[in-house]
């Protein structure tokens, strides 16, 4: 810009222009401004769940079984265990998988075949939850015959891998190399250095990589729908089909019953604090040095 | 170590043996250090860590393969005719899923249209302009939208947004815009406007989140650079750091297209539910993720259940081939380091 040398050159600096500063000015408060409204909706939903969800709350709520419709009362204790049956399986599953998958990735994962699993697994996370229901419809459902919790255990295990995957991956990279070479010179075995020194170096991270899946799977409806289908009663075996805590909130809040938008409200509460008690239950644990490890 | 099945003659012959006797030696005085289970515990393991590895392309195999597999019947049925046909008809057995693609790709539109300008404005002002100490409390309270479960959403938006929408902003949307057609009909609050808003709200982290990673990776003499030419600061965003980040910025918002496209709950709870093209936003409509959830366990007949996978199939493929797009946008930008947006 000749102007800008020029005036370096006279040392003489020209004001910035009225409609320059403005402009500085205006988009300044804009983006103050989407702050706010996003911070809006985000304030607006916690507040109404613990406004509505604690004054819906109730021992009943806990351990009571759903009344039939139209009776009032009445609690969701079966879609409460239900859904940490149905969460089991997925973990079950899913975590030893994606923990495997994760160590390959950074272990054996350094060529092209690495490169082409780091990408599907990138993918698959952003697979449709819906689309995944449909495929634990079709490997367990089609052949059971009926609808179970193992169908949603499974199709949840699907949707923990990548993340586990992908984060796993991550923190045992910032293992450092220096440690394994240690290892090695002691004539420890490669399968052995992986998994008592790096994955055990990296332990607090890869906990951290489970509790994301956990707290993303807990709060999933839509694979459920087909698979565990829901449940009035209580159902402890793995075959057959299940309650399940956001399932019910479901039907709940599409009901026209207000004690059920009540109790959906209570059970969206449950689940919440389910998921943020957690994954700060695993935290706690992992910095009071137990697991402890470096990332 | 020389191979005693070769002895060559004009060596002296002690050497392989004084090798073979070292390594004995060695087993001996250290037997802390066998080799057993070493290079078998090896092998096992590196098969064993392979095949997690290969479950992951495995699953997506899977995946296209039942998707493929169940939906041939609907397929051979209908042809090409199924999305281009609005005819949704389960007792005759007519399959159209047009108005299904409609209301997917209207309500994911709408909810862009929302979020990109907030999301970006966020990403904006977490990099560039707030206090340090700011920074950190801002994105995670922005990232806990994204650890809300849908269904939570879909009550949240039943019971708070809808009476909102059809008591106070869509009479003042009728009144000021509904000349253009998009805004008119009566103000029911579910409809495709709710289902957008909802999305936009869900899918907000998700391009803030990436948009702000890209933004930190343009380097700091950027900024330096254009700052010096005299700009504002304004001018510094948009000419020395907005323009650098652009293809990981677009990336980040077909991520969120990606996850617009396949969110299910908390827009069959709030889009009405019902198979209509209509131009007016205030209308109910209906999504592909929308009518799998509804009817799928009710599905009677194969010909239904499978004109249902077969628009599980196409939302599958559309969202696989959006993620990829935004997955390679988003590599070249921050050069294969690993993104943490949870789509």
């Amino acid at each position: 810009m000749p102007e800008t040398v020029s005036a370096v050159h006279t040392t003489k600096i020209p004001p910035i222009s009225l409609s320059r500063r403005v402009t500085d000015r205006v988009m300044t408060g804009l983006a103050v401004l989407t702050v706010f409204i996003v911070l809006a909706p985000l304030i607006a939903i916690f507040g109404y769940l613990v406004y509505r969800g604690i004054g819906s709350i109730s021992w009943a709520f806990l351990t009571h079984m759903p009344k039939p419709v139209g009776e009032p009362g009445g609690g969701m204790a079966n879609a409460i265990v239900g859904s940490l049956m149905i969460l089991g399986i997925a973990s079950i599953i899913g975590v030893p998988f994606g923990i495997g998958a994760g160590i390959y990735l950074s272990e054996f994962g350094r060529n092209r075949m690495g490169s082409v699993i780091r990408f599907t697994a990138d993918v698959l996370n952003g697979v449709p939850s819906i689309v995944i229901g449909i495929v634990g419809y079709a490997i367990v459902v089609l052949y059971q015959h009926h609808f179970s919790a193992l169908a949603g255990g499974v199709a949840l295990s699907i949707m923990m891998v990548p993340t586990i995957c992908r984060t796993t991956e991550e923190m045992l990279l910032l293992v450092p190399q220096a440690l394994r070479e240690a290892a090695y010179g002691l004539g420890v075995p490669r399968w052995r250095t992986t998994l008592s020194i790096v994955l055990r170096t990296a332990t607090s991270g890869v906990i951290t990589g489970i509790m994301l899946a956990f707290a993303r799977i807990a709060g999933e409806t839509a694979p459920l729908l087909f698979t565990t289908l829901g449940n009035q009663f209580w159902n402890l075996r793995y075959d057959q089909p299940t309650a399940a805590l956001p399932l019910q909130i479901y039907v709940y809040a599409n009901s026209a019953y207000d004690d059920w938008h009540r109790q959906a409200w209570a059970g969206s509460f449950v689940l919440i604090v389910l998921i943020v008690t957690s994954v700060a239950a695993v935290r706690y644990v992992v910095r009071r040095g137990t697991l402890g490890g470096t990332a | 170590m020389a191979n005693p099945a070769f002895p060559r003659p004009d060596m002296p012959g002690p050497q392989p043996v004084a090798a073979a006797k070292v390594t004995a030696d060695a087993a001996e005085s250290k037997p802390l250090l066998r080799a057993s289970g070493g290079e078998s515990g090896d092998r096992v393991f590196q098969s064993a860590i392979t095949a997690c590895g290969l479950a992951v392309l495995g699953v997506l195999g899977l995946i296209v393969y039942e998707l493929v597999r169940r939906s041939t019947l609907s397929w051979h049925a209908f042809g090409f005719k199924f999305f281009s046909s609005s005819e949704w008809d389960p007792v005759n057995e007519q399959f159209g899923a047009l108005p299904f693609v409609y209301g997917t790709l209207v309500s994911s539109l709408v909810a862009l249209v929302i979020a990109v300008p907030l999301s970006l404005g966020v990403a904006v002002f977490t990099t560039e302009m707030c206090p340090k100490r700011l920074r950190g409390p801002l994105s995670f309270f922005v990232e806990l939208l994204a650890a809300i479960p849908s269904v939570i959403y879909g009550l949240w938006a039943i019971f708070v947004l809808v009476p909102l929408l059809s008591q106070y902003v869509q009479p003042f949307l009728a009144s000021t815009l509904g000349w253009t057609g998009l805004f008119s009909g009566p103000p029911y609050g579910i409809g495709m406007l709710a289902a957008g808003i909802i999305l936009a709200i869900m899918i907000i982290p998700i391009i803030s989140s990436i948009a702000r990673e890209v933004l930190q990776v343009v380097p700091q003499h950027q900024r330096e650079a254009v700052l010096a030419l005299g700009a504002t600061r304004w001018e510094m965003i948009r000419l020395g750091v907005l323009r650098n980040a652009r293809a990981g910025i677009v990336g980040g918002i077909i991520l969120g297209l990606g996850r617009a496209l396949g969110e299910t709950m908390a827009v069959t709870m709030v889009i009405g539910n019902r198979p209509e093209i209509s131009k007016s936003l205030f209308a109910p409509g209906y999504t592909m993720a929308s009518v799998l959830a509804n009817e799928f366990s009710e599905a009677t007949g194969d010909t239904y259940l499978s004109a249902l996978i077969e628009i599980g199939l196409a939302l599958f493929l559309v969202t696989i081939i959006v993620n990829a797009l935004a997955r390679l946008m988003v590599w070249t930008v921050t050069r294969g380091q690993p993104t943490r947006g949870n789509a």
